[in-house]
């Protein structure tokens, strides 16, 4: 609790314990009225205070104010009933502003509490860098002072506070705080490492190579601070809704308090005006909109917190609303369904060839060995071992169709079936599906290798996760051919395909989709970051995935997603879905039981205490509901 | 051009108030006020003296809202 929080407290206490007193004390009419105004303005004088600036600046109809009048009435109701000898409630009043300031204080330190909470998940701000002195001893700096190519020094237990490059030592990190991710990642050095990571095991050196308002962890924190001010079209009805709602029910208020008296008297009753005037102030009581105007912010500020946590960023309330949404999800192939590197994934040798798969490896690889191909990598990375350079002499490159080489003196030709033709060699068809490398040694066919681009584990997954989570639709768009593209799509169980895209035509696909669909549904577009800002801003909502370290993506997607998993989206559709619903349930509950009670209270069956339970009560309820946004699925995240 | 101011407020009614505040005053193309996070935002109109706007916007906020603070730095 802050101080403030403990003041409120202390006040709360003593104005209770005061009032247990009073009530044993005996007195009557001003006396009992001074005794009681002491715990009265022990416990709300900052309310009548606020009320009264209110007032003066021109700010009528907020909460204090309504607290201000109904308590102010009731007290004078009890004095008027006191000067007329019956018996004044007093205590009324006074534990209305009791109430009041209960659930003010059980709100602020419920709020309080998910921020930190929040914050915690968030805690990715590096305090410090440390820089290797002259003397070798090593110094802590403002990581904003580190220049580009200064080399920082983290020690395990630290936080990695510049992107860089590893250049000595080798360790694992813990990215839990990014990407959700429990399982540590190992670099070594060359490799590129990102800025709040935790460095668990070993010493790192680290050439960086941004500065610190660039890195990574700055990006993040300053996209998560930001998210916020996208409110969410519920939030801004909420806050359109109080507008009008508080005028119109001080009105009613006031209606009530003077038009049943009045026609009362007009028609020779007794006008009953003090019945009237203590109905009035309980509508007042129970009217005040606390409840929705303090739980639908706290809702989508735990939501956006609940999937930070589990590595989902969602740059503001309003994505989160779309996000649930969703009914389109347009995938990029590349890097999104696949991993977007390529991969041998069979080895062929014809009848023809004496020797094994790793034989036919080989004279791949080492005919390809000086392309820079990434078919000719993957080739490489394939063999594995190291290759003697000097063993293959007389390459040739066929632009278009592939590589003729000496290796150890065995004529090796490498390349596609155009080669093969072209040297006059009969060819196998391949059954797979993917790029295929055909081999001749010594002028006969000897085998095929097969070359694709790998699917994601949890792609498959993804796909049926999205289709339980109510997306109608997913389609897939690719530059690749038909062929790979129908067969990815098969073995995912996309609803749709197009293939052969250039990147222009992607935003075309999109901009036809986005005419198909209703009113209110949401298209999603996935990609991975890498060329596709046009499709990315043109969708509903656009997603970046494996977002770590490219600025480029971050700051063109509305969610982004921090490591490569497909599933996540899925998950941010759930999580979304399950803060709307709260919302929901705390709009619906908070006016429906306010409606109910104000009902009861206009024709008097509804007493304060019933009142009080509408305002304090409600609000407490709606804002333990509210919370429930923060908890992600557990299973799915380390938050 | 646009900046982020810490702030303090206690509940999220005054923070829709000090927004609504923030907005009326002279220099001032847009203003959002979190409450989670505690923060305003504010971007200024061109040729504005952000100093001066800013002790403004922190006047008019003081009128809706006599306890909040706003942190300029």
């Amino acid at each position: 609790m802050t101080k403030k929080q403990k003041k409120v407290l202390y006040r709360i206490i003593l104005a209770a314990v005061l009032m247990i007193v009073l009530h044993f004390v005996p007195a009557e009419g001003w006396v009992k009225l001074c005794l009681y105004l002491v715990p009265y303005l022990v416990i709300g004088y900052d309310i009548l205070r606020k009320a009264f600036w209110g007032i003066i600046h021109g700010e009528v109809f907020d909460e204090n104010f309504l607290m201000a009048i109904a308590t102010v009435g009731a007290m004078i109701l009890a004095l008027y009933t006191e000067l007329n000898g019956g018996e004044g409630e007093f205590a009324e009043g006074v534990a209305v502003m009791l109430f009041y300031q209960i659930g003010e204080l059980f709100q602020s330190v419920a709020v309080g509490r998910s921020r930190k909470n929040i914050s915690a998940l968030m805690d990715i701000r590096p305090d410090y860098a440390n820089v290797e002195g002259e003397d070798g001893k090593l110094e802590q700096v403002d990581p904003e002072e580190v220049e580009i190519g200064a080399v920082i020094v983290v020690l395990p237990g630290e936080k990695i506070p510049i992107d860089g490059i590893v250049t000595e030592g080798s360790s694992s990190l813990n990215t839990s705080a990014l990407t959700g991710e429990s399982v540590p990642r190992e670099v070594s050095v060359g490799q590129e490492v990102i800025s709040g990571c935790v460095n668990t095991t070993g010493l790192l050196k680290i050439r960086t190579t941004k500065e610190f308002g660039e890195s990574t962890v700055s990006k993040i924190l300053d996209l998560v601070e930001n998210s916020g001010m996208k409110k969410a079209h519920t939030e801004n009805f909420i806050t359109r809704f109080a507008k009008y709602y508080t005028p119109a029910v001080c009105y009613s208020a006031l209606a009530l308090a003077v038009l049943p008296p009045v026609v009362n008297w007009l028609a020779g009753n007794d006008s009953d005006w003090n019945v009237w005037l203590f109905r009035a102030l309980t509508f007042l009581v129970i009217s005040c909109p606390c409840a929705l105007v303090i739980s639908i912010p706290l809702s989508f500020f735990g939501g956006i917190g609940g999937a930070s946590s589990c590595g989902i960023l969602v740059k503001g309330s309003n994505y989160l609303e779309n996000l649930a949404r969703t009914k389109y999800v347009v995938f990029d192939k590349t890097g999104t369904l696949t991993r977007g590197v390529f991969e041998v994934t069979a080895i062929c040798p014809s009848s023809g060839f004496d020797g094994t798969e790793e034989g036919l490896l080989k004279y791949a690889a080492y005919a390809e060995c000086y392309s820079n191909h990434p078919i000719s990598k993957s080739l490489r990375e394939a063999f594995g071992e190291e290759i003697d350079r000097t063993k293959v002499t007389d390459v040739e490159e066929i632009g278009g169709h592939g590589v003729k080489a000496l290796v150890d003196g065995v004529k090796v030709a490498a390349g596609n079936a155009r080669l093969m033709q072209q040297l006059g060699l009969e060819w196998e068809e391949s059954i797979g599906v993917g790029t295929v490398v055909h081999l001749a040694v010594n002028d006969r066919y000897a085998g095929y290798i097969l070359i694709a681009d790998v699917i994601k584990e949890q792609s498959q997954k993804a796909i049926a996760a999205l289709k339980a989570a109510g997306v109608r639709r997913t389609v897939m768009l690719t530059g690749d051919n038909r062929t790979i593209a129908e067969h990815v799509a098969g073995q995912l169980g996309v609803d749709e395909v197009k293939s052969e895209l250039l990147p222009g035509d992607k935003v075309t696909a999109v901009e036809a989709l986005l005419e198909q669909k209703k009113q209110g549904e949401m298209l999603v577009f996935v990609g991975d970051g890498v060329n596709d800002a046009p499709v990315l801003s043109r969708a509903d909502i656009g997603v970046a995935m494996g977002a770590m370290g490219s600025d480029a993506a971050i700051e063109a997607a509305d969610v982004v997603l921090m490591d490569d998993d497909p599933l996540k989206l899925a998950l941010a559709i759930v999580i979304s879905g399950k803060c709307m619903r709260i919302v929901r349930e705390n709009i619906v509950f908070a006016l429906a039981v306010k409606a109910i009670c104000l009902v009861l209270g206009a024709v008097g069956i509804a007493n304060m205490w019933i009142a009080i339970f509408a305002d304090v009560g409600v609000m407490v309820i709606a804002v333990l509901n509210a919370i429930r946004c923060l908890k992600g699925p557990a299973h799915f995240c380390a938050g | 051009m646009k900046k982020t101011y810490k702030i303090e407020v206690d509940c999220a009614n005054c923070a829709l108030k000090m927004e609504e505040a923030a907005k009326k005053v002279e220099g001032v193309l847009e203003a959002t006020v979190s409450f989670m996070t505690q923060k305003m935002k504010v971007e200024f109109e061109e040729n504005a003296d952000v100093d001066s706007v800013m002790k403004s916007v922190l006047k008019a906020c003081r009128k809706v809202e006599s306890d909040c603070e706003i942190f300029l730095d």
